[in-house]
């Protein structure tokens, strides 16, 4: 059943995410209203989310939700329209930042747009005489990308002859050669197949654990699920900030499922006495909604041995990302 | 203006280009075949006409030298439209607009890409021309006809300003096309003007000496410094990601 958050609900919820993060962490990026228009369409509404060192942030929406955009004002690519953001300590749309965040920022656009008749070893060598890093700097730092890649015994081949993979994990590492503090992905996994999205995600997956601060745009619910830890859900607007599991509450609170070997009236009774919240009965079945079910589960279960009944099995279930994020862009649509 | 940054991004092209076979093809046979051309009609005019005074096939001289600044007009194209049109075909513009380099480094770079190997092939062309001409005339002549006054203008003023010409004028088609060969042949369109010019010359509507060579020279720089303008506006990272076809 669909669950309407009115937009004071969605403003506690993005500025419970948001204040969550700041527990003495460096914010690495926050943006505040940021809105672009393009004519009378606006892509970018007020977006506002706050992303801390080591994170991996998810921006998660459908085609045309405004998450390329919302990359591209971060990186400086495009302007803002109006609002605010900052990356590290610099201000976005600053004419002298500008040049100073794409230093410290690295992007991989939807297309990985890597030089195809070039080398893979040519393609890193490339960005990182651009970023001024210094010969000694891109041997080493090639030759550690190309053989955490498993691509240095074809460093020489063109980057044209690679798999869709293999690109697009060049391209990831293309965008890490100067040792960015913050790593834009959008779409990563897009238009590969499975195979070659998952070498990718395993990839990301290496960063995460080296603490990098990762931007990722996807529509994959379940690559921001398995990858981000918190996801902002977006649809022009920022829908919701929050975990996986925060955001999978927003569609109903956790459900306790108790499947007993045959009813009674003492236990029916035993049960109403507890109170439990949208406690029904399917046949020999119970469900209950619970906050904290290591907590308040054992006293139910001790309450229904002690009227008598026989308990198979007990499972709590909670909403999936898929229904929260299907509900919150419906919400908002 | 980080230099560095521009010829970083010239040579990365420049590379390229090595392995172009048909910009190769066209930057080598093109200026070659046209200044080996050339050479031939002035000896077979010389030798075919003996006892004539060689001066009188001046005319004919001025007209072969302008066709170094046509053919800095027209080498340029491909090389732009593949250097620009050819990042926008392969979506590697973005993440190159991605780094701290400036739209102006960018664009320097590119255009260099494009101006160093056509002043080249022009110089090496117009070398072959000069030298084969000085050495079918000296007998005639006892000094050598080039180099001359107009060639210096031609080759010193005339013909890099074209080709920056020819570069811009790519620039700005660029940002309208999604092909590179539609890029080059809109960009080629460039030459079209110095044909009229050339054939304003051939038939006697203006003389293709010194000072007229400078004052051509003079209008061309203006229009340079405008189109300048207009391709620099063109080559914007908003531009390019939000309005470039």
């Amino acid at each position: 059943m669909p669950i309407d958050l009115s937009r004071d609900e969605r403003i506690f919820l993005i500025s419970c995410a948001t204040a969550n993060v700041t527990g003495g962490l460096f914010v690495l990026i926050e943006a505040e209203n940021l809105t672009r228009k393009f004519g009378n369409l606006t892509a970018v509404d007020g977006a506002t989310f706050r992303v801390e060192e080591g994170e991996v942030f998810g921006f998660l929406g459908p085609n045309g939700a405004g998450k390329t955009t919302t990359v591209r004002m971060l990186c400086c690519l495009i302007s803002k329209t109006s609002g605010e953001a900052r990356i590290a300590d610099y201000q976005v749309g600053n004419e002298d930042d500008s040049p100073k965040i794409r230093r410290i920022i690295g992007l991989v656009p939807d297309n990985v747009g890597l030089y195809e008749g070039m080398s893979a070893y040519e393609n890193l060598d490339f960005y990182g005489k651009l970023y001024d890093r210094s010969e000694s700097q891109r041997k080493e730092s090639n030759e550690y990308f190309l053989k955490m890649l498993g691509l240095w015994e074809k460093r020489d081949a063109p980057a044209g002859t690679f798999s869709k993979g293999m690109k697009q994990k060049l391209a990831v590492a293309r965008a890490l050669i100067h040792d960015p503090q913050v790593l834009f992905l959008d779409e990563p996994t897009a238009n590969l197949d499975p195979e070659s999205a998952k070498t990718v995600r395993d990839f990301i997956l290496e960063l995460k654990k080296e603490k990098k601060t990762i931007f990722l745009n996807t529509h994959n619910l379940d690559e921001a699920q398995r990858i981000c830890d918190r996801i902002a859900i977006l649809n022009t607007k920022v829908i919701a900030i929050g975990t996986a599991e925060e955001l999978e509450r927003t569609v109903r609170g956790r459900q306790t499922v108790i499947q007993l070997a045959r009813t009674s009236d003492a236990i029916v009774k035993a049960l109403e006495r507890l109170s439990l919240s949208n406690l029904s009965y399917d046949g020999t079945r119970a469900t209950f909604d619970v906050a904290d079910p290591e907590k308040e589960n054992p006293p139910v279960v001790r309450t229904i041995v002690e009227a008598g009944g026989e308990i198979q099995t007990v499972t709590v279930q909670g909403s999936t990302l898929e229904e929260a994020y299907l509900k919150l862009v419906k919400s908002q649509g | 203006m980080n230099f560095r940054h521009s010829w970083i991004i010239a040579t990365k092209d420049l590379k390229a280009i090595r392995h172009r076979k048909t910009i190769l093809y066209t930057l080598v046979i093109t200026p070659i075949a046209i200044s080996l051309l050339f050479s031939y009609i002035v000896q077979y005019a010389v030798s075919s006409s003996p006892g004539t005074n060689v001066l009188s096939f001046a005319f004919l001289l001025d007209a072969f030298q302008f066709w170094f600044v046509i053919i800095s007009a027209i080498l340029p194209s491909p090389i732009a439209s593949y250097s620009i049109v050819g990042e926008k075909v392969e979506k590697s513009l973005e993440p190159l607009l991605a780094t701290p380099v400036t739209d102006g480094e960018i664009l320097l770079g590119k255009s260099l890409a494009a101006f160093i190997p056509t002043i080249v092939a022009t110089y090496a062309a117009a070398a072959i021309y000069m030298g084969s001409v000085d050495r079918s005339l000296y007998g005639a002549l006892g000094y050598l006809y080039y180099p001359n006054w107009e060639m210096v203008v031609i080759l010193l003023l005339l013909t890099p300003i074209t080709c920056l010409l020819s570069i811009e004028m790519n620039v700005v088609v660029s940002a309208r096309v999604t092909d590179v060969r539609a890029a080059s042949q809109l960009g080629g369109v460039i030459f079209a003007p110095f044909m009229g010019i050339y054939v304003a010359g051939e038939i006697d509507v203006i003389t293709l000496d010194t000072i007229t060579l400078l004052v051509i020279s003079a209008i061309l720089t203006a229009i340079a410094i405008a189109l300048f303008f207009v391709s620099t506006r063109t080559f914007q990272r908003e531009e390019i990601l939000t309005k470039w076809k």
